[in-house]
């Protein structure tokens, strides 16, 4: 029984997007061009790869379902009525490739790549009597960077945060896209009372602090959304859609406060484009303004979308770490990179240290944002020459 | 000069307005006053006396945006809206839902401590900032210049928990430098000061440092910079002359924006850090969802941002002769 | 004599990601004391670039200075430290720039832009290099030069500001004054005033000038040796006398019969085929070998020297070369001759097509605190113009004074303040955009800049479909890319490139597409906004002579905005010239040309730069 989360069609679309551009950009020549440089600069490239890796795991992550309950013996369990009875456990994908990461779990601390735990703890010996020892592991070696307090993989729960990262890093803006270009392009072409009104509302929206709009606006909404971990029946809509999603809301939210730079750029670039002398001939012709916003702006601004996409991205990350930390992000349950450091930093302050979960977020965080900067840095060097640095 | 800036003043009326009016929706509206009193009296102790007792304590008892009891004027001002939200204008902020304490005055305390983490951060900053930019700019196209972008992007791709974590460790706990967190008054303040201003610093110098350079490298494809070489002025003197009191309109212009909000405090900083400012004050009423507190550093925050949007406008015309406002 | 600078084989390259661009490969010349030297090519050329690598401002790190001497007055400046450089800089050799809108720089005033190099090079106290900025500003011809001085650079005019540019190059009395293209910004009377006052100058002041423009015309009258450059490379040299006499090189020679002008009139214009290649891909042999109308079999593989075929004439070709014509390879190539009909316009009265009656184009002036309309810009303030069939009526004038706005305002892309635009017995100012849209096919544009005027987006094809599809909705899709596939064969394209986008093509390509887009509908009356003044002499002849087909085989009317007195001179039929938003005369071309009444025109006429004795 699939589980699709809000989010998740946010993951789809996205992709959907990725394939349009290259599908639509591989003739025409603008594009064209701007992918050949990029594809030139092999460090972008090598970035671009990890991006897309990134993506992977996001997208398998986003692929989930639950399996239908079973008895011991393997039966289904089915209701009164026959229907199959499926567990409240929606497993993705990525779980069920890594089970065996997600089930070997330890009693609590054990540092990376160890073979016994990292406390002492008292246990039985053989012969009775009681020893506070390390006790061995049960699965030895195998936890690549060690187990968290209560003995998951350290490794694993750093893996489940990049769907979180990929969702807020690509959703936030993906959901606000239509809105910017709607009102930034109205506002640049029709100019006067819209232009005024539509200014209005965006310095209005920027003159509020975002941390504390998204503070209040998670605090009212976010409240009951699914926030990770079992699927309750309340959240499941028509059986196997979730609209009400924390992350989704936190999407929506980041994206209010994070529009108007869009909206702002390309109300101006449409202020440019409106007196560009193609513009002007289709105007000669009689072309409708509809029409001329839908061939000669719209187009004209796609790449300033692409590039706010690409160079937002990595401040949605970390932003996204940030709330998580301060407890307005993502729910306990979901993994994600600010959760871990908000659990890491108190073992921070353990006799002796506990390091390595601070270290996983670390490392897979900035395995995301160092290759986003980068490459966002080459597409709008690519697509946006007059922003070039030298 | 003056008409403009009163135009401007005119113009942030409906902003302002606008903001309250928001602020208002979000917190009345969409999150009652039932709402509030419930999740302050606690799950446990709810009854409708408790629930009307609270609204009664607290003021907000009251329809939301018409009352329909009264007449005349009263009509609109006997309402949470005009009651709780309106004072807003003229910068009364009211009581605390949860302690009711004075907010106003908990503000004029509490911005001092916040003011004495940011100036240095922003100054300093500033100061740092532009020190590298010129010095990878001066050195465009070599080495330094590739390494020294290269460094400001991977400082740029590194979280601030984790520089705020990390430093504390390092400098607090395992060097044993400073104090990792606390603050006290008056000149003791220092030893808690430096610590977060030091890691404010670095967490900014990455972006910084890279936006001032293309700043620079964009004045320093102008014509204008031809002429001056044109002329053989040396390497530095073009840059950091012409190039540099060109550069300061757009860096400028980009700063003076934040200026305002020196006193409204990091959330973040002040938290890591204990510093008893306004953004410890308002995390801390965020966690207790204290609503009156949280409503009015919205709206302080609004206005900051919109004296900065001011100031910005004025600090042009100071910097850039070619701008004389209307 | 020893020259004052004697440049020796100087190549100057760039990298860059297509490869190392030999910009300036191996151009050698002298400059005489108090002389100008003269710099002549088409864009691209590496005019400008021997130019910086004269006063060692080559951009680094792309560009470099790959091998050659410069010879400042006998010492070789290439390889002296940077800090000798400089002192060379502004006191020896100093330059200015053809953009004098953005040279200056904008935060600090005048007085302390010249204060600077002065006081720099001459080690003068601050009130004695005053003394000399003041002084050097009365010298430029500009008023009141002790309020000037602490005037910052916006305040002043592109003409003022071009003389300040000069006072700074001057204001340590170089040897050398290097001009890069200094009026090309500016309009003709302007233009001429600095050129005056620039000879003027030299000769009071003893300084050698090298002046690198595009314009034959200003060459003729300002200098007294001139080299015309081509692919980074001289290909012609020798003093403005012999050269414009007796023209040898084949570049030299298309380059002037392409320049338009009054004694054209009713002739196709020369052009030179093909277009000019990038720095990268110049031939091994001669750089012209591929657009030559002389070429031989050898000219693309072997380069021919630079050397001097007649007494002071310099020439790089192998048509002078007796050893190379005596050699099989000099078998010339069959190049297709462009058709050269005569396109007099019949005689014999035309009827009116459009006639414009006391068009106004206001906008308004909004100041204080509400933003009330003061007063208003009177863009075109109030003009009378009539425009016949199948003729061409050049409304002329200077930067802003309006012609464009008249154009737009009479095709109703922009909505008149007042007035009346007659077109076949109906107002259309009146109309409705719906109304309007039925006499969208008989008005239509064509606009300068040729890489803004195509939605980079969109195939050519498209392009040209837009047109058809909102002004023809009759019309099939069959039909329509026939039309297309027409249209471009007719404006000198082929048929397949409907499915290219716009950069794949060169700017005098582009402008072709502009032309086909409009042409496609079927107009009876085109305004061509400056159509040719973003392009290269040479192409912008082959623009002209393309106009004038269509003009001929269509019997279309056109409105040409110029401020090129030399196109007009060709083109037009009827003259209007224009000033400050008003019409000021009126006339047959013949008449405006041969007895210009109003004395606005009469300045306008005699400032253009013209060359007497031209060659044809």
């Amino acid at each position: 029984m699939p589980v699709i989360l809000a989010t998740d069609l946010i993951i789809f679309f996205v992709v959907g997007i990725v394939v349009y551009f290259i599908f639509a950009g591989r003739k025409e020549g603008y594009t064209r061009n701007a992918w050949l440089q990029i594809r030139k600069n092999r460090l972008a490239m090598v970035c671009m790869s990890i991006l897309v890796l990134y993506g992977s795991v996001a997208v398998l992550d986003s692929i989930r379902f639950r399996d239908p309950l079973r008895t011991d013996t393997g039966t289904v369990v089915r209701a009164a009525d026959g229907k199959k009875i499926y567990s409240p456990q929606a497993l993705s994908l990525l779980d069920r490739l890594l089970w065996n990461m997600r089930a070997n779990t330890e009693k609590t601390f054990s540092a990376p790549l160890a073979s016994r735990l990292y406390v002492k703890e008292s246990m039985e010996l053989p012969d009775g009597t009681m020893v506070r020892d390390y006790q061995p592991l049960e699965y030895p070696g195998k936890h690549l960077l060690g187990t968290d307090k209560v003995g998951s993989d350290v490794l694993f729960s750093a893996i489940k945060g990049v769907r979180t990262g990929v969702v807020i890093g690509t959703g936030t803006t993906v959901i606000i896209i239509p809105f910017a270009i709607f009102f930034g392009v109205m506002a640049g072409f029709f100019g006067g009372r819209i232009d005024d009104i539509i200014q209005y509302i965006y310095t209005t929206l920027a003159s509020i602090p975002a941390v504390l709009l998204i503070v209040a606006f998670m605090l009212i909404f976010g409240a009951e959304g699914y926030q990770g971990g079992l699927v309750r029946d309340r959240d499941l809509y028509q059986g196997f859609f979730v609209p009400n999603d924390r992350l989704f809301w936190l999407c929506i939210i980041m994206g209010i406060t994070s529009w108007t730079d869009l909206c702002r750029i390309i109300r101006g670039e449409t202020l440019k484009l409106r007196e560009l002398e193609y513009v002007q001939a289709a105007k000669a012709f009689g072309v409708a303004k509809m029409k001329i916003i839908y061939r000669h702006i719209v187009p004209n601004v796609m790449h300033l979308v692409l590039i706010t996409m690409v160079l937002q991205f990595s401040g949605l990350v970390l932003a996204e770490a940030i709330l998580s930390y301060i407890g307005i992000g993502v729910g306990p349950e979901m993994g994600s990179w600010g959760n871990m450091i908000n659990t890491a930093r108190l073992e921070l302050s353990r006799e002796p240290v506990v390091w390595w979960s601070l270290i996983g977020a670390f490392v897979f965080m900035f395995g995301l944002v160092l290759p986003a900067n980068i490459f966002g840095d080459a597409v709008r060097d690519a697509l946006e020459p007059r922003l070039r640095v030298r | 000069m003056l008409t403009y800036i009163i135009r401007r003043v005119l113009y942030a009326i409906p902003i302002i307005l606008g903001v309250n009016i928001l602020t208002a929706l979000l917190f009345f509206y969409v999150n009652t006053p039932d709402d509030m009193a419930r999740q302050i009296i606690g799950e446990k102790n709810i009854t409708p006396e408790a629930i009307e007792n609270w609204k009664r304590d607290h003021g907000y008892n009251l329809p939301l945006l018409l009352n329909t009891e009264e007449e005349g004027l009263s009509v609109v001002t006997q309402t949470i809206f005009f009651q709780r939200s309106a004072p807003l204008l003229w910068l009364d902020f009211g009581r605390s839902d949860r302690k009711n304490a004075d907010i106003n005055n908990e503000i004029r305390k509490r911005m001092w401590p916040s003011l004495a983490i940011a100036l240095p951060i922003f100054l300093i900053g500033i100061f740092v900032n532009l020190t590298f930019a010129m010095l990878v700019a001066f050195f465009r196209g070599t080495y330094l210049d590739l390494w020294g972008v290269i460094l400001c992007v991977v400082m740029m791709s590194v979280s601030t928990l984790f520089y705020i974590i990390g430093g504390q460790y390092v400098f607090g706990r395992v060097l044993k430098l400073f104090p990792i967190s606390g603050y006290d008054v008056g000149v003791h303040a220092a030893k808690f000061v430096v610590l977060p201003v030091v890691i404010g610093i670095i967490t900014a110098v990455g972006s910084g440092v890279r936006f001032y350079r293309t700043v620079f490298l964009e004045e320093i494809g102008k014509d204008y910079i031809r002429t001056a070489r044109a002329k053989g002025l040396s390497e530095t003197k073009v840059l950091f002359k012409h190039g540099l009191k060109n550069a300061m309109i757009p860096i400028l212009t980009s700063v003076v924006v934040s200026i305002p909000f020196l006193f409204y405090g990091s959330l973040l900083m002040e938290n890591f850090f204990a510093v008893p400012g306004l953004g410890s004050f308002t995390i801390e009423a965020i966690q207790a969802q204290d609503f009156a507190i949280v409503r009015s550093m919205v709206y302080l925050g609004s206005i900051l941002y919109i004296v900065g949007l001011i100031l910005t406008d004025i600090s042009y015309t100071l910097v850039d002769p070619r701008i004389r406002l209307e | 004599m020893e020259p004052v600078i004697e440049v020796k084989d100087l190549k100057t390259y760039f990298r860059s990601p297509q490869g190392v661009g030999k910009a300036v490969d191996g151009v050698s010349f002298k400059i005489q004391r108090g002389s100008t030297f003269a710099l002549v090519g088409e864009s691209g050329c590496g005019k400008s670039v021997t130019a910086l690598s004269l006063i060692q401002l080559v951009p680094e790190p792309q560009g470099f200075i790959a091998g050659g001497q410069v010879l400042l007055k006998g010492r070789n400046i290439v390889d002296l430290p940077e800090r000798e450089k400089r002192k060379i800089r502004g006191t020896e050799i100093s330059m200015i720039f053809q953009e004098p809108m953005t040279s200056l720089n904008p935060v600090f005033t005048i007085g302390n832009q010249i204060v600077e190099a002065v006081k720099l090079h001459q080690g003068k106290t601050r009130q004695e290099a005053r003394a000399i900025a003041i002084d050097m500003l009365e010298q430029v011809g500009l008023p009141r030069p002790e309020e000037l001085y602490y005037e910052y650079p916006h305040r002043l005019s592109g003409g003022m500001r071009q003389r300040v540019m000069i006072a700074i190059a001057l204001s340590c009395r170089p040897d050398l004054l290097i001009a890069d293209e200094p009026t090309t910004a500016l309009d003709v009377t302007i233009q001429d005033q600095i050129l005056k006052l620039m000879k003027e100058l030299r000769d009071t002041m003893g300084t050698s000038i090298l002046l690198i423009t595009h314009n034959l015309a200003v060459v003729y009258q300002n200098a007294e040796e001139v080299a015309v450059m081509y692919g980074g490379k001289i290909m012609e040299q020798a003093s403005t006398k012999k050269l414009f006499r007796n023209p040898m090189h084949p570049y030299t020679i298309q380059l002037l019969r392409s320049i338009p002008g009054i004694e054209k009139r009713g002739m196709t214009l020369e052009t030179i085929s093909g277009i000019v290649p990038p720095a990268t891909e110049y031939p091994a042999g001669c750089p012209f070998a591929g657009r030559c109308p002389r070429e031989m079999e050898g000219c693309a593989g072997i380069r021919p020297p630079l050397a001097e075929r007649e007494p002071g004439h310099l020439v790089a070709c192998h048509l002078y070369d007796a050893d190379f014509m005596s050699k099989p390879h000099s078998k010339p190539l069959k190049r297709e001759a462009e058709e050269a009909e005569p396109l007099a316009t019949p005689p014999g009265e035309r009827p009116v097509v459009l006639e414009v009656k006391g068009l106004k184009c206001y906008y308004p002036i909004r100041k204080g605190l509400l933003k009330k309309a003061v007063g208003h810009v009177k863009a075109v303030d109030g003009i009378d113009i009539t425009i016949r069939k199948g003729s061409t009526l050049a409304l002329v004038g200077e930067s802003g004074c309006g012609k464009t706005t008249a154009g737009k305002g009479i095709i109703q892309l922009l909505r008149p303040t007042a007035g009346s635009v007659v077109f076949h017995g109906t107002d259309i100012t009146g109309l409705t955009d719906r109304e309007l849209k039925k006499y969208r096919s008989e008005m239509q544009i064509v606009f300068q800049d040729p890489f803004s005027s195509l939605n980079p987006r969109m195939m050519v094809g498209q392009i040209i479909e837009e047109g058809l599809k909102s002004l023809k909705p009759r019309m099939t899709r069959a039909e329509r890319i026939r039309k297309i596939e027409e249209t471009l064969e007719r404006v000198g394209l082929t048929p397949e490139m409907r499915h290219r986008y716009p950069h794949e093509f060169s700017g005098g390509q582009r402008q072709r597409i502009g032309i086909a887009r409009v042409l496609a509908v079927d107009p009876e009356f085109i305004v061509c906004d400056e159509p040719t003044s973003a392009l290269d002499v040479s192409v912008q002849a082959q623009i002209l002579n393309l106009l004038k087909y269509i003009q001929r085989d269509f019997g279309i009317s056109l409105l040409f905005i110029t401020h090129d007195i030399s196109v007009v001179e060709y083109i037009a039929d009827e003259v209007a010239v224009m000033l400050d938003g008003k019409i000021l005369e009126h006339e047959t071309a013949e008449a405006i040309f041969a007895h210009p009444k109003d004395p606005y025109t009469k300045t306008l006429l005699k400032a253009v730069p013209r060359i007497e004795q031209a060659a044809s």
